[in-house]
């Protein structure tokens, strides 16, 4: 991990993992959209509105996944003061919150004709409402120290604090049992059909590497403009 | 009530973010590699 936290070495690995991961995630991505759409059967209950699954439950990963990111980036930035960390953790910010913006769309609509209502303030709901307006404080507080300057460590406390929220969105089916179903695919198994189920892998895969890939490409743009910026400073000298 | 107009309209939701995120992204990082090597060359 510890030789990663070279930019020149990070980027001999990182600009081919760039595309490659972006030309998987989107045929997988793609492919298990397509699949998740014309080949899998209606569900007896929901009806068609099941294919959203294929879209909402890798967007709620990933939207939580940006976040274990993010604490991971803090711990490494706080203990270990990785050059990379701090850029890794404002770089996993964006395609985080997208993620999560896309689950709670996803979720509102799919709760539309499936429990009546866009919106009600369960636990679940209401717990990824307030991850998606911690990434929010995240990016905004961490773009304003890197504009004073500063090592970005208040940025990585918040970071580190803010996920106290990820159990919290994770057991709040079990704490509070209102409108969200409980779990339904687990690490032993689900209790999804597999004739539903098995276009999610694709999905969830290629969805995961688009994160990463944008993730990467933001992390490149940070070094190259940090670059930029420290060239300058020193031809103005 | 046709479902089909939600399961529509969430798929677009989900593209349309997806593919602005990486949009930005690869932007954001083509612009600022553009100016690394314009900087370098001067």
């Amino acid at each position: 991990m510890h030789a990663f936290a070279n930019p020149t070495r990070f980027l001999r690995i990182a600009k081919p993992a760039t595309s490659w991961l972006l030309l998987v995630g989107v045929a997988l991505a793609i492919t298990g959209m397509a699949a998740g759409l014309s080949l899998t059967p209606p569900d007896y209950l929901q009806g068609e509105t099941v294919r959203i699954l294929y879209i909402h439950v890798p967007s709620a990963w990933l939207g939580m996944a940006g976040w274990l990111g993010i604490a991971a980036a803090s711990i490494s930035q706080l203990v270990w003061r990785h050059p990379l960390a701090a850029v890794a953790g404002r770089a996993t910010a964006p395609a985080g919150a997208t993620f999560a913006a896309i689950c709670l769309i996803t979720g509102s609509i799919w709760g539309r004709p499936t429990w009546g209502t866009w919106w009600e303030w369960d636990g679940r709901l209401t717990s990824m409402l307030v991850l998606f307006f911690l990434y929010l404080g995240y990016i905004a507080l961490a773009s304003a120290e890197r504009e004073r300057g500063g090592e970005g460590r208040i940025a990585a406390i918040y970071g580190l604090v803010g996920a106290i929220n990820l159990p919290i969105i994770h057991y709040s089916v079990l704490w509070w049992r209102t409108l969200h179903q409980g779990e339904s695919i687990g690490l032993t198994g689900s209790s999804i059909d597999n004739s539903i189920l098995w276009p999610l892998p694709l999905t969830m895969i290629g969805f995961t590497c688009l994160f990463a890939s944008a993730v990467l490409m933001r992390i490149r743009g940070e070094l190259a403009e940090t670059k930029v910026e420290a060239r300058m400073r020193r031809m103005s000298r | 009530m046709s479902q089909w107009p939600f399961v529509v309209g969430a798929y677009s939701v989900a593209i349309l973010l997806t593919a602005g995120l990486v949009t930005w992204a690869y932007g954001s990082m083509r612009r600022a590699e553009a100016a690394v090597d314009e900087i370098s060359r001067k």
